[in-house]
């Protein structure tokens, strides 16, 4: 145990002593969320946005009045016809439409209601929501001046919509992505650098000329980064939680141990690689061509995997990065338990466990 | 008398795929002896070396080192060898202290017996002021003297060095040398490879080996008799010519 505890000490020592690897391990997670925390505003100033008031009545003026008003929004341009829509998003210029309903103020007073569409271009999903409630704020409080002194009560019904994104595909969807990537470039990347580190400078043949194991050299080399990636896993959370004001639906303490599984078999991998490379670089190389490549590819993070190719979504089973961002979400997003992703859990352990037995078993022959 | 042999060895080869890097080398190490293991690079001196370390299987042969089997107690070899490779192989973002700590650490000593001992070693090697800094500072005759003793520090029954000298300077050559006697008087048998054919005089006993094949061996006196040789680089000389 006392062998341990020094071994662990160097092991510390090198990466607090490394730029490089502190760097990776601390300055890219902050990095990375920020650069999205950037991405994500709650706040608009002068959005400019089009028009569609085919009614040109007193209240449609009114709204587009206050509208116009507003620090919120400009409007850039009037449109005409329904059909010109489509045009102007495609053109970029402005990033929502408001388009009134024909006879809007007639509606308003025959009808008691009349229904306004808020088209927003949904790229950016966060701006595309922010826009949609402020809009919405605008039209409430007109709404209500407008029934102070009556006694039937007018209603506006904002209708909303959604172009290019419609399923809200939220820059929350990319935190379990940038998680795994995270998880996976410390503990394996890292790993596999560090001992094939040894490799190269010699050392490891002194430690395994000593009476420590091969097995208890390797645990040694791991286990601060096990160390290293649960304060990631920690560090990513709470920024997502506190600088993204994203929130977590699901139990924290599921998304801890689905977390420690998945830094368990990106270190097996990490040791997996370290048996098949002979020095620091390559090791970079098959971590980043063989591990950060197909999880960026194919295990979702950017390209859905439903709109693969066949062959590919068949491919992207055999990445335990897949497996591990559908866990992500589902906790994260969607606040499930453990009944809706035990089955992803029960494969992501399986290919830890042949991980592990692959590497002890390439281990015991990197030695004779 | 036979229990006073720490190694024997007995036809040991090493094959990578159709070449015989070591080929059915055969020898004998007496306890305390300084056993020089000569031959010029790529002989086929630290294959031979690995496979008595316990961190390379034979391919065919017998071998024991201190009284253990190197195919099965490699284990307990290992507890009783200290070994230095060819390539200077301390941690250089470690400091002295922190690397003499920690190879007395692997090899199980107390924390208490660490400190007494490091101390000694720093002061003997004249280390006291750089003792914190990172090994990587230091130049490379004070680097391998200090991997030589961290090799020492456990007090193994024999110690493996695989050219110790290579690339430093006569004096620190000189100097090591003068280590590698304090340790052999202090019992310790030394196994040391080399390829400067002057070091062997040094050597209690030298076995020369050429391509794999282990081709003269007897005290430096009675080689150079032998081969009626001024010095050991003349003995070399002949041997190469065949
Ligand atoms: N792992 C290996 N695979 C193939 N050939 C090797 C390997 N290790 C050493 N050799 C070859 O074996 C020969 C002896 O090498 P080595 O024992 O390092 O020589 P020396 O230490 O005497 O300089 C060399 O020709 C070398 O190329
Ligand atoms: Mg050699």
């Amino acid at each position: 145990m006392k062998r341990f505890i020094g071994f662990i000490k160097k092991e510390f020592y090198h990466i607090f002593r490394d730029r490089r690897s502190l760097f990776i391990l601390f300055g890219m997670p902050i990095a990375q969320i920020l650069l999205f925390g950037f991405a994500i505003t709650n706040e608009i100033n002068n959005v400019d946005i089009a028009i569609l008031n085919t009614s040109k009545d007193t209240t449609t003026e009114e709204i587009i009045n206050r509208i116009a008003a507003s620090k919120y929004f400009s409007i850039k341009q009037m449109v005409t016809r329904e059909a010109d829509i489509a045009s102007v998003f495609e053109k970029g210029n402005v990033k929502a439409v408001l388009n009134f309903e024909r006879n809007f103020s007639k509606n308003l007073i025959k009808e008691n209601k009349a229904t306004i569409q808020i088209i927003t271009d949904a790229t950016d999903p966060n701006t595309a929501n922010t826009i949609t409630n402020y809009v919405n704020a605008i039209l409430q409080h007109y709404q209500k001046e407008l029934n102070k002194d009556v006694h039937v009560a007018y209603q506006i019904i904002p209708q909303t919509r959604m172009v290019y994104n419609p399923e809200l595909k939220s820059v929350y969807m990319f935190v379990p992505g940038v998680m795994t990537i995270i998880l996976m470039l410390v503990s394996a990347m890292m790993t596999s650098i560090s001992i094939t580190r040894e490799k190269e400078l010699g050392t490891m043949e002194i430690l395994l000329v000593s009476p420590l194991k091969p097995f208890q050299v390797i645990i040694g080399k791991v286990i601060p980064y096990i160390f290293l990636s649960i304060i990631n896993a920690i560090v990513i959370v709470m920024l997502s939680i506190f600088i993204l004001n994203m929130p977590i639906q699901g139990s924290l303490l599921l998304l801890g141990l689905e977390s420690v599984l998945f830094i368990i078999t990106s270190l097996a991998l990490g040791i997996l690689i370290s048996t098949i490379s002979a020095t620091q670089q390559t090791a970079m190389m098959i971590s980043l061509m063989g591990l950060m490549l197909p999880v960026i590819l194919l295990s979702g993070f950017i390209f859905p995997i439903s709109s693969m190719p066949m062959p590919l979504q068949i491919l992207s089973n055999i990445i335990p990065a897949k497996w591990f961002i559908i866990i992500l979400k589902a906790i994260m997003l969607k606040g499930v338990g453990l009944e809706f992703i035990w089955k992803e859990t029960l494969i992501l352990l399986g290919m830890t466990v042949f991980f592990i037995a692959l590497s002890v078993k390439k281990y015991k022959i990197r030695l004779e | 008398m036979s229990h006073d042999e720490v190694i024997k060895v007995e036809g040991l080869t090493k094959m990578f795929g159709d070449f015989a890097a070591v080929n059915a080398i055969s020898f004998e190490v007496k306890k305390g002896e300084i056993f020089g293991f000569l031959g010029a690079n790529g002989a086929g001196k630290t294959t031979a070396m690995k496979m008595l370390i316990g961190i390379s299987h034979p391919s065919s042969g017998r071998a024991t080192v201190a009284g253990f089997d190197v195919y099965t107690q490699a284990e307990d070899i290992k507890k009783n060898i200290g070994y230095m490779s060819q390539k200077f192989a301390l941690y250089d973002d470690l400091t002295v202290k922190e690397n003499i700590n920690f190879f007395g650490g692997i090899y199980g000593l107390t924390r208490k017996r660490i400190k007494e001992k490091s101390e000694a070693l720093i002061q003997e090697l004249g280390l006291e002021n750089v003792a914190n800094q990172l090994v990587g500072a230091l130049p490379l005759g004070w680097k391998q003297k200090l991997s030589f003793s961290v090799s020492l520090f456990h007090d193994p029954k024999i110690v493996f060095l695989d050219e110790p000298t290579g690339g430093v300077d006569p004096i620190t050559r000189r100097q090591f040398w003068e280590m590698i006697y304090k340790a052999a008087h202090q019992g310790t048998t030394i196994f040391v490879t080399t390829h400067y054919m002057d070091e062997a005089e040094y050597c209690d006993r030298v076995s020369i080996m050429v391509n794999g094949k282990i081709e003269a061996l007897d005290t430096p006196k009675k080689l150079k008799e032998q081969f009626q040789a001024e010095s050991m680089n003349d003995v070399f000389l002949k041997l190469a010519r065949g």
